[in-house]
């Protein structure tokens, strides 16, 4: 990526140590000084200093439960620290609530959408803007057009946010983040809702934003995005700040070093065990590893399969076709709420399909209910493993069995066998590797790599055929990341079942499938075998290209 | 006997109407604020009771029915406090506090008004009227210009509440409160504030109807005078979604069935009274099984809010 | 979240565990701490009022309690309140507002008080009062068919919409009994009377009818539905999760129907039995309205069946005393309406204390009590 280097703090090297640190600290916009963050029982933060300056990406790495938002929402006034400092413009603040972040020039884009998906793009930005009594529409409507021309983006105010593509309801949030911060702006892995393509958009709207002398702070789990966008990166582990590259030492390595270096702050001791991590690698590493070749005898077919669209969201426009193996890995590939949920659903039988037909194993089910298509075989899990895939307030006992509830060996004429299904429990919860104090702890208060596995556990044993995985490995760690996705690999390599994957990180499919689908607008752009260069076939197809395989 | 069209009939079918349904319209214009910000106010009914005894109470000892209306007004915000403590600020279960609310206010107000009044049921002079000096001869539609002021207050609160909703930052804040508080915080908006706010302007809308209620239509306090209608309120406010002329119509469609059966005797039909009582509910049903499909609610109606939960 | 999170809070967890008793007795504060608190609110109200709050409780307690006739009228009042309990249990449980039991307990008492008579005149008086027990649970359940058809087809609000079918309820129920269920021999606008010998037969020994045990049987039944079958479980997750009860297959809408339909028919049950077990007829306009009142003792319960019982005995002596205690002091009995609100306000704010940790002394205690027992074991060691 270009232009890295060139928007950095113009802090010249042949300068004297001292005038670069009063250069520095003109520069710095904000300053967050030994914060500390407990929630009961975890350190989300502890004593983390961190500091970002005008005109800079300041890249904040860590994985999923690191603490990285946490650290920011502290800085957006959504979590009071325990202890520590925030200094704007060098002088120390109090921020008690996003109004007070607000008023500082902090704008924020949250990892999951602020927008209002039935409020109008105008009403959204209008959202505790206005000053007076009345809404100040063309006030609000000359800035967007003033905004809108800086990002290079073009946006109708009077669109219902759910009828824009997320692409573009990204966009929207960062016009609002720059609305209400005009001095440093957050933003929390906005790339997990883009294409490819909408990434290198992105990175273009940042560099605009650096050279207008923005303050940037970047947040994501990818170690190359860091590295292409990023000025500086910070490392989080645990809630600890580990480390940071300064601009001249990451002009001066080569990626290879950097990801090293970073490696070793992210994973000290582990980086060894932890080679073969898709996350931590080159694209072109991982391409094609996945791929085993041999295809056995059709599991799932889809024909023509459609599913209409439910409020806000797409469903699947197009006639859909695609066949799953025995004993293959298919990808879903393509950017959220491209019919994804509705695709995955529409196969679990949660919601019906309006047109086409689906068949296991040779045989219609179309017509059967959820719980008829469990019991041959069809397993779905769910990428919203609290709201749907476990029930918070019972055992992770019961959760093990709430898939089979009122059959045998758990319950035979209705009857409850309790010591059946504490013993079940306790086969699995060792199996699996599930970190809980016992199996009648309420299955919501572990952590989220533990209901994922308690989540596995029951989908996977008693034999599935056919588990359709949505988003398995979305918010985890990389080590319980890493289990998920060997699990699903084996599932598969088993020769007797097969798993369709959907999932939106790319590098994830790249490693775990033997083919990759891509899904966008709710139509299926094509199917690419996974083998070298598949990965510019896939960025191709999402965007809207073509592809004969 | 008259004839079913006759000018009296209509004539007084209208004004039975209007009578019956205004209380039904401030109560549900405030519901419709505090659903679309995301409280479900169970406590409606007990807000009216509430307005309905400080109100009488008031104006039988000022003699005066404005003095009396300002009570109930005064006392359903300090009822719809409960429902800010407990709901908005602690964040308890909407639909608990809401049942408490009820009851505690029909056990208050019956104890307070037989503390008071023992047996005896005094009654209020006529409400203070309003006519519009040439609009009010005409025939069967003059009625309308000959109004207790109250119910002009009614109609304007239905066009400035429609205003708010639509026009001012604080209808907007409102709606965000109601449907995406999350984003609201994260706009920098105090969600309890606008939440609070809301509560308080329904209980006093809740109070001013049962005020209404006891002081103009009966000009009598009688315990569990309100009689489900604050029940009724609510539903009309699901159906408006949020939208106040529907709140108008939807009150004065309930307010004619409420009141027909007094129409129908002018004109010498005896209708049983458990019949009569059954129609303003049966109407409901119809209306949630006709239209209540696209009754949507606010996405966050029930849930408490509290900024960073995990 | 992370995984330390898990890990650092299984020592916590690790804690010996406080005795049986000290649970027991501890649960038993954390249920009973709100009515103690209502009461004493209630009281003070009195006091304001001029009246004797000690007198008034005292009377409560020996005109309910206390009295061997009290006691007797308490335990007859029980065995409808306990099966209106459990109807809404099975309901709340699942997740399902059955407002409307008023209009459930009434539609059946209406039928049952008004072909009662006819019944036993037809048929051998136990058949007979067998079939009007079953006659009244189909009632009460029929009469919830409109809102749990409208919840589980449309996603309707069962709040409300059971409530409109309490009010039609209420008011059809008059209707039947001034129209086809009108007595042929009295003026008075009720249904004909079942004479007194065909009415449900007493204990021995005492004048209180076998109700109570029908109640307490059904109690059990339904705690170990709950607790013990594959359909407890479905209506556990039904009512924590619905989400979730789609995604694992339950079939949702036939379990909100049928939980639906359980509620109201064990709400009819109890209308059976009170009009079989006391009355022997329905008057035009008698509305005992227990149900609204139970809501908030079955939250007090915790929407445990087995809990509620002490529960609804307390609540009957309240009732039963209660008016007699209303009457002495010349106040409505609607002030037992203010308490259960009172009692209400005081369940939400203790709850809300013990989620804040508030009454940290009694933790501390506890803590103590092991810390003692680590102490001495290492003495005795």
């Amino acid at each position: 990526m270009g232009g890295r280097g060139r928007e950095t703090a113009p802090a010249k090297p042949d300068a004297a140590t001292l005038v670069a640190d009063e250069c520095t600290q003109d520069l710095v916009a904000i300053e967050l000084c030994d914060i500390t963050k407990v929630f009961p029982g975890v350190r989300a933060n502890d004593c983390v200093t961190f500091s970002v300056r005008k005109g800079e990406v300041h890249c904040l790495l860590g994985e999923n439960g690191a603490g990285k938002s946490t650290l920011m929402n502290v800085l957006a006034g959504i979590y009071m620290p325990e202890e520590g400092r925030i200094r704007v413009g060098g002088s120390e603040v109090c921020i008690a609530c996003p109004r007070d972040s607000i008023d500082l020039g902090i704008g924020m884009v949250h990892q999951h959408s602020s927008l209002i998906p039935n409020f109008t793009v105008l009403e959204n930005l209008l959202l505790g803007q206005g000053k007076g009594v009345r809404l100040s529409v063309t006030e609000a409507t000359q800035g967007l057009s003033r905004l809108s021309d800086l990002l290079g983006v073009e946006v109708d105010p009077s669109t219902v946010v759910s009828q824009l593509s997320l692409g573009q309801q990204q966009q929207v949030e960062i016009i609002k983040a720059l609305w209400q911060g005009s001095k440093v702006l957050v933003l929390d892995e906005p790339t997990s809702m883009l294409t490819p393509k909408g990434i290198e958009d992105l990175e273009q709207v940042l560099v605009r934003l650096k050279g207008e002398g923005l303050a940037v702070v970047f947040i994501t789990h990818k170690l190359h995005e860091a590295f292409t966008i990023g000025d500086r990166v910070s490392v989080l582990r645990q809630g600890r700040l580990v480390g940071t590259i300064e601009p001249d030492t990451m002009r001066a390595s080569t990626p290879r070093q950097l990801q090293q270096m970073v490696v070793n702050l992210m994973f000290p001791g582990e980086a060894e065990s932890l080679a073969n991590v898709a996350e931590l690698q080159d694209l072109s590493d991982v391409v094609g590893s996945g791929c085993v070749g041999r295809l056995g005898e059709p599991l799932l077919e889809l024909e023509d399969v459609t599913v209409a669209a439910e409020r806000g969201e797409v469903g699947i426009g197009e006639k859909l076709s695609l066949t799953l193996h025995a004993g293959e890995v298919l990808g879903i590939a393509g950017v959220d709420g491209n019919g994804q949920r509705p695709l995955a659903e529409a196969i679990a039988g949660q919601r019906r399909v309006s047109g086409g037909d689906i068949r296991l194993a040779g045989k219609s089910i179309r017509k059967l209910s959820i719980g008829a298509r469990q019991r041959l075989g069809l397993r779905y899990v769910t990428d919203d493993r609290l709201g749907e895939g476990i029930v918070g307030r019972l055992s992770v006992a019961v959760n093990m069995v709430s898939k089979s509830i009122g059959s045998p060996p758990f319950w035979t004429r209705g009857r409850t066998h309790p010591e059946r299904i504490e013993a079940n429990a306790k086969t699995l919860v060792d199996e699996y590797h599930i970190m809980t104090p016992s199996v009648e702890t309420q299955a919501g208060s572990l952590s989220g790599g533990n209901i994922q596995k308690v989540v596995l556990a029951r989908e996977l044993s008693f034999g599935p055929k056919v588990v359709v995985f949505n988003k398995p490995t979305y918010g985890l760690d990389v080590k319980t990341t890493t289990a998920v996705r060997s699990r699903i690999r084996q599932l598969a390599d088993g020769g007797k079942s097969g798993a369709l994957v959907i999932s939106t990180d790319l590098e994830e499919l790249l490693a775990l499938s033997d083919r990759v689908a891509v899904l966008s607008r709710g139509r299926l752009m094509g199917i690419v075998s996974n083998k070298p260069g598949a990965e510019q076939e896939i960025g191709a197809l999402m965007i809207g290209g073509t592809h004969v395989d | 006997m008259d004839s079913i069209m006759s000018a009296d009939f209509l004539a007084a079918v209208i004004a039975g109407a209007i009578m019956a349904s205004m209380p039904l319209l401030f109560a549900a214009l405030g519901e419709t604020i505090s659903e679309q910000a995301g409280v479900l106010n169970l406590g409606l009914e007990g807000m009216m009771l509430a307005g309905g005894y400080a109100g009488f109470v008031l104006a039988y000892w000022s003699g005066s029915s404005w003095v009396g209306l300002l009570a109930a007004i005064l006392a359903g915000i300090a009822v719809s406090l409960l429902m800010v403590v407990f709901s908005v600020r602690m964040g308890r279960d909407q639909i608990v506090v809401g049942i408490a609310i009820l009851f505690a206010m029909q056990g208050l107000t019956s104890l307070l008004h037989q503390v008071q009044f023992g047996e005896s049921y005094p009654r209020l002079g006529e409400a203070a009227m309003l006519s519009i000096p040439g609009l009010r001869d005409i025939p069967v539609l003059g009625i309308l210009f000959n109004q207790p002021a109250v119910v002009y207050i009614g109609v304007a609160l239905i066009i400035i509440v429609g205003w708010i909703f639509l026009k001012t930052n604080f209808g907007l804040n409102i709606r965000a409160a109601g449907w995406k508080p999350v984003a609201l915080d994260n706009a920098g908006v105090d969600v309890i504030k606008i939440r609070t706010i809301a509560v308080l302007v329904t209980g006093a809308l809740a109070g001013l109807g049962g005020g209404y209620m006891a002081v103009v239509t009966a000009g009598i306090f009688v315990p569990f005078m309100t009689h489900g209608q604050g029940f009724i309120a609510i539903v009309i406010a699901m159906l408006a979604r949020g939208r106040s002329t529907w709140v108008l119509i939807g009150s004065l469609l309930f307010g004619t069935a409420l009141s027909i059966a007094d129409g129908l005797q002018l004109v010498g039909i005896e209708v049983s009274t458990d019949i009569v009582n059954m129609l303003p509910f049966v109407f409901v049903l119809l209306a949630l099984v006709l239209f209540g499909r696209q009754s949507y609610l606010p996405a966050a109606l029930c849930i408490p809010f509290e900024r960073g939960k995990r | 979240m992370i995984d330390t999170a898990t890990e650092q809070a299984l020592p916590a967890d690790a804690v010996e565990a406080p005795a049986l008793w000290r649970r027991w007795t501890s649960g038993f504060w954390r249920h009973a701490a709100p009515v103690v608190y209502g009461l004493i609110a209630g009281g003070v109200l009195l006091l304001i009022l001029g009246k004797n709050p000690v007198g008034f409780y005292w009377t409560t307690l020996e005109s309910g309690l206390l009295t061997w006739g009290g006691l007797m009228q308490t335990i007859i009042r029980l065995a409808p309140l306990l099966l209106m309990s459990a109807g809404f249990i099975v309901a709340f449980q699942a997740g399902l507002w059955n407002i409307g039991g008023d209009g459930q307990f009434l539609m059946a008492a209406a039928l049952v008080g008004g072909l009662g008579s006819y019944m036993v005149d037809a048929m051998p008086y136990g058949l007979a009062l067998v079939l009007l027990c079953v006659m009244g649970f189909v009632i009460g359940g029929v009469w919830t068919i409109v809102p749990s058809f409208l919840k589980a087809y449309y996603n309707m609000n069962e709040i409300i919409t059971s409530l409109m079918m309490a009010y039609l309820g209420i008011n059809l129920a008059n209707l039947l009994i001034k129209g086809p269920l009108l007595t042929t021999t009295s003026f008075v606008p009720q249904t004909n009377v079942i004479p007194f010998d065909y009415l449900l037969p007493y204990l021995p020994g005492t004048k209180i009818h076998i109700g109570i045990i029908i109640a307490l049987v059904v109690l059990a039944a339904i705690h170990y539905m709950q607790t013990r079958t594959g359909y407890g479980l479905r209506l556990r997750i039904l009512g924590a999760n619905p989400k979730a009860a789609v995604h694992a297959g339950i079939n949702v809408k036939r379990d909100i129907m049928t939980a639906f339909a359980l509620s109201g028919a064990l709400i009819g049950l109890a209308a059976a039995v009170e009009i079989l077990g006391v009355w022997g007829y329905v008057r035009a306009d008698w509305n005992p309205a227990f149900g609204m009142s139970l809501f908030a003792i079955v939250f007090l319960a915790g929407l445990n069946v087995m809990v509620v019982i002490p529960f609804v005995f307390f609540f009957a002596v309240i009732q039963i005393g209660g008016h007699e205690a209303a009457r002495q002091a010349g106040l409505p009995n609607d002030f037992l309406l203010l308490l259960i609100g009172l009692v209400l306000f005081f369940m939400v704010l203790t709850e809300w204390a013990r989620e804040k940790g508030w009454p940290r002394m009694g933790r501390k205690t506890v803590a103590t009590v092991s810390e003692v027992r680590a102490e001495e074991a290492v003495d005795n060691g």
